[in-house]
């Protein structure tokens, strides 16, 4: 009885129930949608950091910024004087640490003996430039021709100096050195080799390098090749693709060679940092800012703050307006859903009168309410989800490209200037001390829509059935029969 | 049997206080039939509804078989309604969408019987009345006077000791009236009910071995000579 009655008052006030659900299902749909773009938004940010930390690193330390004498931190290139007529090409390379801060190796044992701290590998970021052409040097013409040219006063020749220059090529990249030892923490974890093969733990100081996929490309390198830096060949041994946008260096070679190359021995410049708690990383972070003296503590939540560009935006727009946008239309579905519950028992009385004649308990009557009122919000419920479905589905498939733009002032901008007729530029930009250069990636939405969601949904669904039925459900127990049958006459 | 004493309900209406029963006392033997009769407001319906245990009197006893309906706590009241009295309305309250057969189900429904019982029960109830061939029609396609019959058949299901009718035949025809009068009091006949009913129409209430007339609230009853 409980069923037919309640599919045919259903089918009798269709268009009520249809009213009823399709709130419950605007409501139920924008949650999804809501959700699951506001989900697609962290696995953006996450992609952005992880291009930057690598997967599975909690923190980063770095030596903490200090006011230095810029002149000393400039890589400065020296090109000897060639004698006249001399073809020969000069070439300089500077290898140096990026921003010119490093850490001693001992903070990295310093970090990884920290409570909360579950590995710490050190890395270090080198920036090289490699300054090679050559000078033609001027000629002095003197005046009147070559024979017996006339003398100035004092007797110096008269003339000037014609032609000369010089032509010079400069090659900016990034070298990263990695401890080999620990492939799972690092700048390589955000990047897959693709061709070739990782480190072994055994090449600590070997000359075998892992060259960017783009940087391989751009300079024809390939698995088996070999790439120079500053006179050291290194064997090629890998291509490595990142995941998502830059990838951290353009080269990636074994810690100690690195710090060979950069006369940095037993320096880093970051350690990455993995908590052996996700959830205590804040208090790491605290723990390792108070012991481990003159260092900089980054986390992600630190770095997530510094990400601007329409991604943050899109990220602020999804967890405040689409939030609210979703609790205003849910509360407004469920107060309509009450109200017209309320109402069609409003418009019941007689015949829920007549049941409580019958014999019926108030209980049966309301559950009967509240029955209806939980179809409608299933029927609303599965509609949501389909709505919420569709349209995450289509964020999805329309996959609009946000952009991130990790902060760090300072960094690797700046060009080269230079060319015939001697350094016309110079260095600009600046090389600011242990601050990371700003990066800018670009990554496509997405609007994953994960069980936890869908349950969600049907959670909402079953409240709004239940606020509805408890609306109509409260109306209908407090009837009593007689007021019921008194109301008709 | 019914015994009612200084049954008084009152209650308010704006700033008056309406007194529907004044001090009402009653007694209705198992098997009598008793019809209600008196002026609009007299306090009819209020009185049938005390019978029916639908509503409490503000002071006074109601007793039925020697309970007391007025103290009775709600549960047992909606118990006591369920098995033992039958109600017919005027205006027939049947649900709309349910079929003549799942409507005199519904008085089934609170006794827990099951389904197939409460199936053969409806159809056989329903064969009573004369609607053996309707049992899957709903409201809206029946005429008022099968209505009504259906509303007979559905008090009448669960064999109760009391049947309650408000102007049964109110909204009825003549023809249609005397139809379903003669289908009650056949009923009546057939099954020892205490069958009380309210109506306006004399010609019905002459019928009645018993007459109540209600007037301010107050009752009068006589034995109907002509019955």
């Amino acid at each position: 009885m409980f069923f037919t009655y309640l599919r045919r008052e259903l089918r009798r006030r269709r268009r009520a129930a249809l009213v009823v659900a399709s709130g419950l299902a605007l409501g139920i749909a924008l949650v999804i949608v809501v959700t699951s773009v506001s989900t697609g938004m962290n696995r953006a940010q996450s992609q952005v950091l992880q291009s930057l930390y690598g997967l599975g690193t909690d923190m980063t330390v770095t030596k903490a910024a200090a006011p230095t004498d810029g002149a000393s931190q400039r890589p400065r290139f020296h090109f000897g004087a060639q004698d006249d007529g001399a073809k020969g090409t000069q070439s300089s390379d500077r290898v140096f640490a990026q921003g010119f801060t490093t850490l001693p190796a001992t903070t990295v044992t310093a970090v990884a003996g920290q409570h909360g701290v579950a590995s710490a590998v050190g890395g270090l970021s080198l920036d090289v430039v490699k300054v090679n052409g050559q000078f033609t040097r001027g000629r002095f013409q003197q005046q009147g021709g070559t024979g017996g040219g006339r003398r100035g006063p004092g007797g110096f020749a008269q003339g000037q100096v014609r032609g000369g220059g010089a032509d010079f090529d400069v090659n900016q990249y990034s070298v990263y050195g990695t401890d080999v030892a620990h492939p799972a923490l690092g700048p390589l974890t955000s990047s897959k080799i693709t061709s070739g093969r990782n480190f072994t733990a055994k090449e600590t100081d070997s000359a075998v390098a892992v060259a960017d996929a783009a940087y391989a490309r751009q300079k024809k390198l390939a698995v088996g090749g070999k790439v120079t830096v500053k006179g050291v060949a290194f064997a090629i041994v890998g291509i490595a693709t990142a995941d998502s946008g830059d990838a951290a260096a353009d080269l990636y070679v074994p810690l100690k060679r690195a710090q060979t190359l950069a006369g940095d021995k037993d320096k880093v410049t970051t350690i990455y940092v993995k908590a052996t708690d996700s959830q205590s990383i804040a208090a790491v972070k605290k723990t390792i800012q108070k012991n481990v003296s003159g260092t900089t503590v980054t986390t992600s939540a630190d770095l997530a703050n510094t990400v601007s560009g329409s991604l943050s935006t899109a990220s602020g727009l999804a967890t405040t307006v689409g939030r609210w946008l979703s609790i205003v239309v849910l509360v407004a579905a469920f107060l309509v859903a009450g109200l017209l519950t309320a109402s069609a028992v409003s418009r019941r009385v007689r015949e829920f009168g007549t049941l409580k004649a019958l014999g019926w308990t108030s209980g049966r009557v309301t559950r009967q309410v509240v029955g209806e009122a939980m179809v409608n919000g299933l029927v609303g419920g599965v509609l949501g989800i389909a709505l919420g479905l569709a349209g995450a589905y289509a964020v999805t498939a329309f996959g609009p490209t946000l952009q991130a733009q990790l902060g760090g002032s300072g960094g690797r901008s700046g060009g080269f200037g230079g060319g015939s007729g001697g350094f016309g530029g110079g260095f600009g930009g600046g090389f600011g001390p242990g601050r990371r250069a700003a990066k800018s990636l670009e990554v496509a939405l997405t609007a994953p829509v994960s069980l936890t969601t869908v349950a969600l949904a049907v959670a909402l669904a079953v409240a709004g059935g239940l606020i509805a039925g408890a609306f109509g459900g409260w109306r209908a127990s407090r009837l009593r029969p007689a007021d019921a049958l008194r109301r008709v006459e | 049997m019914y015994e009612l004493t200084g049954v008084t309900k009152r209650y308010p209406r704006g700033k008056d206080v309406v007194h529907a029963l004044d001090d009402v006392a009653l007694t209705i033997g198992d098997g009598d039939r008793l019809v209600i009769q008196g002026p609009t407001g007299g306090g009819k319906s209020t009185l049938l509804q005390m019978l029916g245990g639908l509503d409490r009197p503000t002071s006074g006893t109601v007793l039925l078989d020697g309970t007391d309906l007025a103290a009775l706590p709600e549960a047992r009241l909606t118990r006591v309604r369920s098995e033992s009295i039958g109600f017919v309305f005027q205006s027939f309250n049947l649900i709309p969408t349910l079929t003549a057969q799942e409507n005199v189900e519904t008085a089934l429904v609170p006794l827990g019987v099951r389904a197939a019982d409460r199936r053969e029960r409806a159809a056989q109830a329903l064969a009573s009345v004369g609607l053996a061939e309707r049992l899957g029609h709903l409201p809206g396609e029946m005429s008022g006077g099968q209505q009504q019959r259906v509303a007979i058949a559905r008090a009448l299901v669960k064999r109760p000791k009391v049947l309650l009718a408000d102007e049964p035949t109110g909204n009825l025809d003549e023809a249609t009236r005397d139809e379903i009068m003669d289908v009650l009091e056949s009923l009546w006949e057939e099954h020892g009910l205490t069958f009380v009913m309210v109506t306006h129409d004399s010609t019905l209430a002459r019928r009645a071995p018993r007459l109540a007339t209600l007037r301010r609230g107050r009752i009068t009853v006589k034995e109907n000579t002509g019955a």
